[in-house]
């Protein structure tokens, strides 16, 4: 507290400001919905997770592998077709209309996902 | 008619009689309980190469995965050497070998070519019948088409005869539906029906495909959809056999005159159904892995209907 002469006092408020200020933007971001961005689908154990997302349109979704066996992701329509991914290979599509996309692993059609997208 | 008896020499008589016991010169043989005529003094039929009809052996190679290298197998072309190589060590050369597909791991031409190469030291004609990994280049297995595929219909199905049994390789891993398991489809149902159109119920029947034609585990997508539709068309014969691979272990089930029987992998196991959250590679100590690897052999007998089915892991325990 000796610091505060009248001297130091506008370099202090101003260091206090920028405190709250930096918070405040923190928690701001921390707490907006994960979907601004991109969205991912991670494919772990044969498993599409999630299996149903929701994202608005116009979002770019990421499927990723995790699996020590290829996948692939096929829409049921024919919208979009990855190439087989492979361990840590992913897949992204950007989801332009608002829609249902369902879709399923090529090589393994028992996984199945389901993509909503909002307009 | 009197004797003529002479002093000297022999008489006509005694003559006749030497032929009947000499002339002919046939001696009968059993053999087997089968009489069988042999050759004397150059007199009689010459003999016929009579050989008894012993059947024939083929291989059943399944999974071979080549480009697989995580850690369930680092080295699956490793492992597909020593498959073949024991092969090789095999006291009798079996007539052929089948593979029930996966030979790739992700369908590279690199993979299919390495495959090839170490397949190829077995010197033994080879039947494939693609895998789902063996299809998923960019053009959906047409770099299987151009590998394996020649005269093969469709996605690549066909048959062939030896040694009178009929073999028959079906594809169910394309075209697959959503949520759906192993399919063969209406085009290659309509060809199995024409193909066995017309065959005598007595030709043993040997049909191979990848994935089980039999629910093995519906769950982790083990069976087939409509191969309910094939086996209706082999039901009237009497001696089938199914050969499959894709669950990476050993299965066999007997119905009527139907056996099933599903191949080890060459390069990684899977768990038994059920009792792991998917069916990926299952990772074994390394001293147990070759346990659970390994192939096939069938013996067709004359006379038997059942073909005996021989599985031989990599190494015994």
């Amino acid at each position: 507290m000796r610091n505060l002469t009248k001297a130091n006092r506008p370099r202090v408020w101003c260091l206090g400001l920028c405190l709250i200020f930096a918070t405040a933007a923190l928690g701001i971001i921390l707490t907006l919905p994960a979907v601004a961005a991109g969205a991912e689908v991670n494919i772990d154990n044969f498993a599409f997770t999630p299996k149903e997302l929701t994202v608005k349109a116009g979002t770019t979704v990421v499927f990723r592998n995790h699996d020590d066996i290829p996948h692939s992701v096929v829409g049921s329509k024919g919208e979009f077709h990855s190439k087989a991914l492979d361990t840590d290979d992913s897949f992204s599509f950007t989801f332009a209309k608002a829609g249902t996309y369902a879709y399923s692993c090529g090589l393994h059609p028992r996984m199945q996902g389901k993509i909503a997208v909002t307009p | 008619m009197s004797d003529n008896k002479q002093g000297t020499g022999i008489d006509r008589r005694a003559a006749l009689e030497c032929m009947i016991w000499a002339g002919t010169g046939v001696i009968w043989t059993l053999s087997g309980g089968v009489p069988k005529s042999s050759q004397l003094l150059g007199i009689g039929t010459a003999q016929a190469a009579e050989k008894a009809v012993t059947g024939f052996s083929f291989l059943q190679i399944s999974d071979s995965h080549v480009g697989f290298n995580k850690p369930a197998n680092p080295d699956a072309l490793g492992t597909l050497k020593e498959a073949i190589d024991k092969v090789n060590g095999l006291p009798v050369k079996p007539a052929f070998m089948i593979h029930t597909g996966d030979i790739t791991h992700l369908s590279k031409p690199g993979q299919f070519d390495d495959a090839e190469r170490v397949i190829g030291e077995a010197k033994l004609d080879v039947h494939y019948v693609p895998g789902e990994h063996d299809i998923i280049d960019e053009n959906n297995g047409q770099v299987y088409l151009e590998r394996h595929g020649k005269n093969t219909k469709g996605t690549g199905w066909f048959a062939f005869d030896h040694g009178g049994v009929h073999f028959i390789g079906l594809v169910n891993v394309a075209n697959l539906k959503a949520g759906g398991m192993g399919s063969l489809g209406d085009e290659q149902l309509a060809w199995l029906a024409a193909d066995l159109k017309g065959k005598p119920a007595s030709t043993p029947i040997v049909v191979f495909a990848h994935i089980p034609l039999w629910a093995v585990y519906p769950e982790w997508g083990w069976g087939t959809e409509d191969s309910a539709k094939a086996l209706a068309l082999l039901k009237r014969f009497g001696s089938v056999t199914v050969l499959n691979g894709h669950i990476h272990q050993l299965m066999q089930k007997v119905e009527g005159n139907v056996t099933f029987h599903t191949a080890m992998s060459t390069a990684f196991p899977q768990p038994a159904p059920g009792t792991a959250s998917s069916p990926g590679p299952m990772l074994v100590p390394a001293e147990k892995l070759r346990t659970l690897l390994g192939l096939t052999s069938v013996e067709v007998r004359r006379g038997k209907q059942r073909l005996a089915i021989t599985d031989t892991p990599l190494t015994a325990s």
